[in-house]
């Protein structure tokens, strides 16, 4: 494969240009194409300063919220937010989840995935670029890359120098800077999974479960390779967002568009030249230098195109500079270009029916979620019957089956529950303490489950078959009820 | 290999080989892939010096690391036991009261009797006790030798008809195949058991028969089985009062046991199992539903709600 000359230092339109290459633009695309290194320049404007806004805000929510600590009181997890596999309970923050109720966390990735469709059909792949973590971590990778080695041409420059001990220099420490960076990565997310300050301790004095230095090295080499090796191909090749995002976003959609309308016929300009006759675009390939993606917006939507952006930073600082206005790319709709095109002015139409249903969806999801939890149970009970014996004959004639009751007490105090049967005529519950009223009281510990053995003794006579029995327990301070159903089984003559 | 073709699109080189003008690429491996691959082999070479590998005549090269499975296992069982003697020391020396009023101690012997229920009784008394014909039900409330829990572990000990020196022994005499009795006799005894039974109601005796039975009743059964057949568990007689058999609650079933008078053998377990272990059994087996209370009253275990008195001989297990 021919190499094409990087850098071209014939200038197209006074300092202004630049002979950036996009090297994954539509002309460029093959289907047996190497990669090739792209050298994104920084790009200064509104939207780079969101970006990094945006960084400092994810990269921050990352790395504190385990280290956030929520007091539960009497020496019980102080983690506010915590995945705890060994004590099969999620906390989050006043919320403490029990692992029955994993459909929370199903109704929380339900919103998550509406909000990304509305999201898209309003303003497009914002997901992708701003907040997704192949870009908060690829930029945080480029930002250093840049420290070091300095912007897109002394980086190209470095790229094609003879290895020399400064170029090695630069080299190994970006490199190291990169590990670190994956390490702490790595590092933090653990932390999700244990008390923060105790793991935090035993990783550095080699006392950490072996599960937690392994996880650590998958996040480590995953985020170094990903953020630091691939970059724009785990877009292009690896996510497959951008083939679901086609169906996300319709004419009306806002994307990082480039108005070809307003920009055609592109061409060099001169500083006194007229603009009659011709586009504002002077063709001086800023917008692909700082492209991340290696694309050239002016292609027009493409699937590499993660809607960073920075090409709109890049471009409105151009326009300025020659006196143009700015928004020559800019957030825009399909819609728009067309009815640019055919002479009508621009609309914008945010409201629509896929966004209102986009929109309805996520409110009656979260209204369930909060429906659900306000409403939520606390208190439940599981009833296993034992199979063998299927039924117990006793002297007096009388069946007896086993039952194993499972009382699960979701509150931090212990609760006192009356145990009682009903469904079957003169059924008696045995088991160890029976209150006055035959049904039995026992205490449930708090936050735990507390098995019960409980014998259910039908009256000599009783019907040979199966019989209904529903087992209800009720706290006997606050009324709240739980039940749940079983079966009798009676037996014939022996 | 230059004299092979190269394919214009791709680069690659062809395999030289075609079919109906369609040729064959000969993509090379991937890096990665192939880097893998020499890892893999490298990594069994360095496996074959350290660990067990290969087998040599009787044996097998040892690895210089000396790992061995069967060694490890060896040494978890070894750690396990002497984690949990102290346990099992307890539960040995521990009293029926001392037991209820400790729950770590119950859930103790609960888990190990459950254990070793299912290795050596499950195969005879069935899983959760549920009993089979010669085999009692360990669930019910109906025991033969006694159903507090130092009767239950006492049994277990010496078994019955074990052999054992102390062993619980009793012996019903075959009527039938001994000749002790006629087969006119055994069905009359038959119809007076049936009648002082709880079958009565199902089994529907001819009284003229049961009538002429109760006088050999008195005779032959009621010095072990008492005069109404309440049964001594001193002797091992089981009550004939009840509706639940050993072997068997049809009329033939109960002529068949007057006739051939069959007794199980349990092994004396004494010799298998430590104290504990046997303490915990017992402990299982009582918690199964039927077990009675100790001749010494047990104290309640609850501050607030003291245990009924056992109804229906329902013993008044503690709670976990």
């Amino acid at each position: 494969m021919a190499k094409t000359t990087l850098i071209d230092t014939t200038a197209r339109a006074g300092d202004l240009a630049i002979d950036a290459r996009a090297v994954n633009s539509k002309e460029a695309r093959a289907l047996y194409k190497k990669r090739e290194q792209i050298y994104p320049k920084l790009a200064q404007g509104f939207f780079r300063n969101l970006k990094w806004a945006a960084m400092v805000v994810l990269l921050g929510i990352y790395y504190v919220t385990p280290w956030l600590r929520w007091d539960r009181g009497g020496g019980r997890v102080d983690q506010a937010v915590l995945v705890d596999f060994e004590g099969r309970r999620f906390y989050f923050f006043f919320l403490e989840l029990w692992p029955q109720e994993v459909y929370y966390i199903t109704g929380l990735l339900i919103l998550a995935s509406f909000a990304i469709f509305l999201s898209s059909a309003l303003f497009g792949r914002v997901w992708c670029g701003y907040a997704c973590p192949q870009t908060v971590w690829t930029d945080l990778y480029i930002y250093v890359e840049r420290a070091i080695e300095g912007d897109r041409n002394a980086r190209m420059r470095l790229d094609k120098a003879p290895m020399s001990l400064s170029k090695a220099g630069k080299k190994v420490s970006k490199h190291l800077i990169w590990i670190l960076i994956a390490a702490a990565t790595g590092g933090a997310w653990v932390f999700y999974f244990g008390d923060a300050p105790t793991l935090f301790r035993n990783i550095f004095t080699g006392q950490a479960d072996p599960t937690v230095y392994l996880f650590i090295g998958i996040l480590t080499f995953t985020t170094y390779a990903l953020a630091g090796t691939m970059r724009e191909q785990v877009c292009t090749y690896m996510c497959p967002w951008p083939r679901i995002q086609a169906a996300m976003i319709d004419k009306d959609a806002l994307s990082v568009t480039y108005r070809a309308d307003r920009g055609e016929p592109r061409g060099a300009h001169k500083k006194g030249d007229t603009w009659e006759g011709r586009g504002d675009c002077i063709d001086c390939r800023q917008c692909v230098a700082v492209c991340p993606q290696g694309i050239d917006i002016r292609d027009g939507d493409q699937l590499e195109c993660i809607n960073c952006a920075l090409c709109i930073d890049a471009c409105d600082e151009v326009m300025e500079k020659v006196g143009r206005p700015k928004g020559l790319i800019a957030y825009d709709s399909y819609a728009n270009l067309e009815r640019r095109q055919q002479g009508k002015g621009a609309r914008y139409k945010l409201i629509r029916p896929r966004t209102i249903l986009y929109g309805a969806l996520m409110t009656i999801v979260a209204a369930l979620m909060i429906y659900g939890l306000a409403t939520r149970h606390t208190l439940s009970l599981n009833v296993i019957r034992d199979r063998s014996p299927p039924f117990v004959r006793l002297a007096d004639g009388s069946i007896r089956n086993d039952y194993a009751l499972k009382l699960i007490n979701m509150t931090d105090q212990p609760r006192r529950v009356q145990i009682s049967v009903a469904g079957l005529d003169g059924a008696r519950l045995l088991a160890p303490a029976l209150n006055a009223e035959g049904n039995v009281v026992v205490d449930a510990s708090a936050d735990a489950v507390t098995n019960v053995r409980i014998h259910v003794v039908a009256p000599p006579g009783v019907s040979t078959g199966s019989h209904d029995l529903s087992f209800t327990i009720r706290d006997s301070a606050t009324g709240e009820v739980a039940t749940s159903e079983s079966a009798f089984l009676a037996g014939g003559a022996p | 290999m230059a004299d092979r073709e190269r394919d214009a699109v791709s680069g690659t080189e062809t395999t030289g080989h075609e079919w109906d003008g369609v040729k064959e690429l000969d993509t090379p491996l991937p890096r990665w892939w192939l880097y893998i691959f020499y890892a893999c082999i490298l990594a069994a070479i360095i496996y074959w010096v350290l660990m067990p590998a290969w087998p040599i005549g009787n044996g097998y090269t040892k690895g210089v690391l000396g790992f061995s499975d069967r060694n490890n296992v060896a040494a978890d069982v070894s750690n396990l036991r002497s984690a949990r003697a102290p346990m099992y020391e307890r539960l040995a020396a521990a009293s029926t009261a001392e037991i209820a009023a400790d729950p770590a101690l119950q859930e103790f012997a609960r888990a190990a009797g459950e254990s070793v229920f299912g290795d050596y009784c499950r195969t005879c008394h069935g899983a959760g006790g549920a009993g089979a014909p010669g085999y009692p039900v360990l669930a019910d409330d109906v025991w033969i030798w006694g159903g507090s829990l130092a009767d239950i572990e006492h049994t277990l000990r010496v078994g019955i008809r074990s052999g054992h020196p102390e062993a619980r022994n009793s012996m019903m005499p075959a009527f039938g195949r001994d000749g002790l009795l006629t087969p006119q006799q055994i069905g009359d005894v038959t119809e007076h058991v049936i009648s002082i039974s709880a079958a009565r109601t199902r089994l529907d005796p001819n009284s003229a028969a049961a009538t002429r039975g109760a006088i050999i009743y008195q005779e032959q059964c009621a010095a072990c089985h008492g005069p109404s057949g309440a049964g001594d568990r001193t002797l091992g007689a089981p009550s004939l009062n009840d509706d639940l058999w050993l072997y068997g609650g049809s009329r033939t079933e109960i002529r068949r046991q007057i006739e051939l008078g069959r007794g199980g053998v349990m092994p004396a377990w004494e010799s298998r199992f430590d104290a504990g272990t046997l303490r915990a059994l017992a402990y299982y087996v009582h918690e199964m539903g039927g077990g009675e209370p100790d001749a010494a009253p047990v104290p309640a275990t609850t501050e607030t709600i003291a245990p009924e008195p056992a109804q229906n001989g329902q013993a008044t297990a503690p709670l976990n």
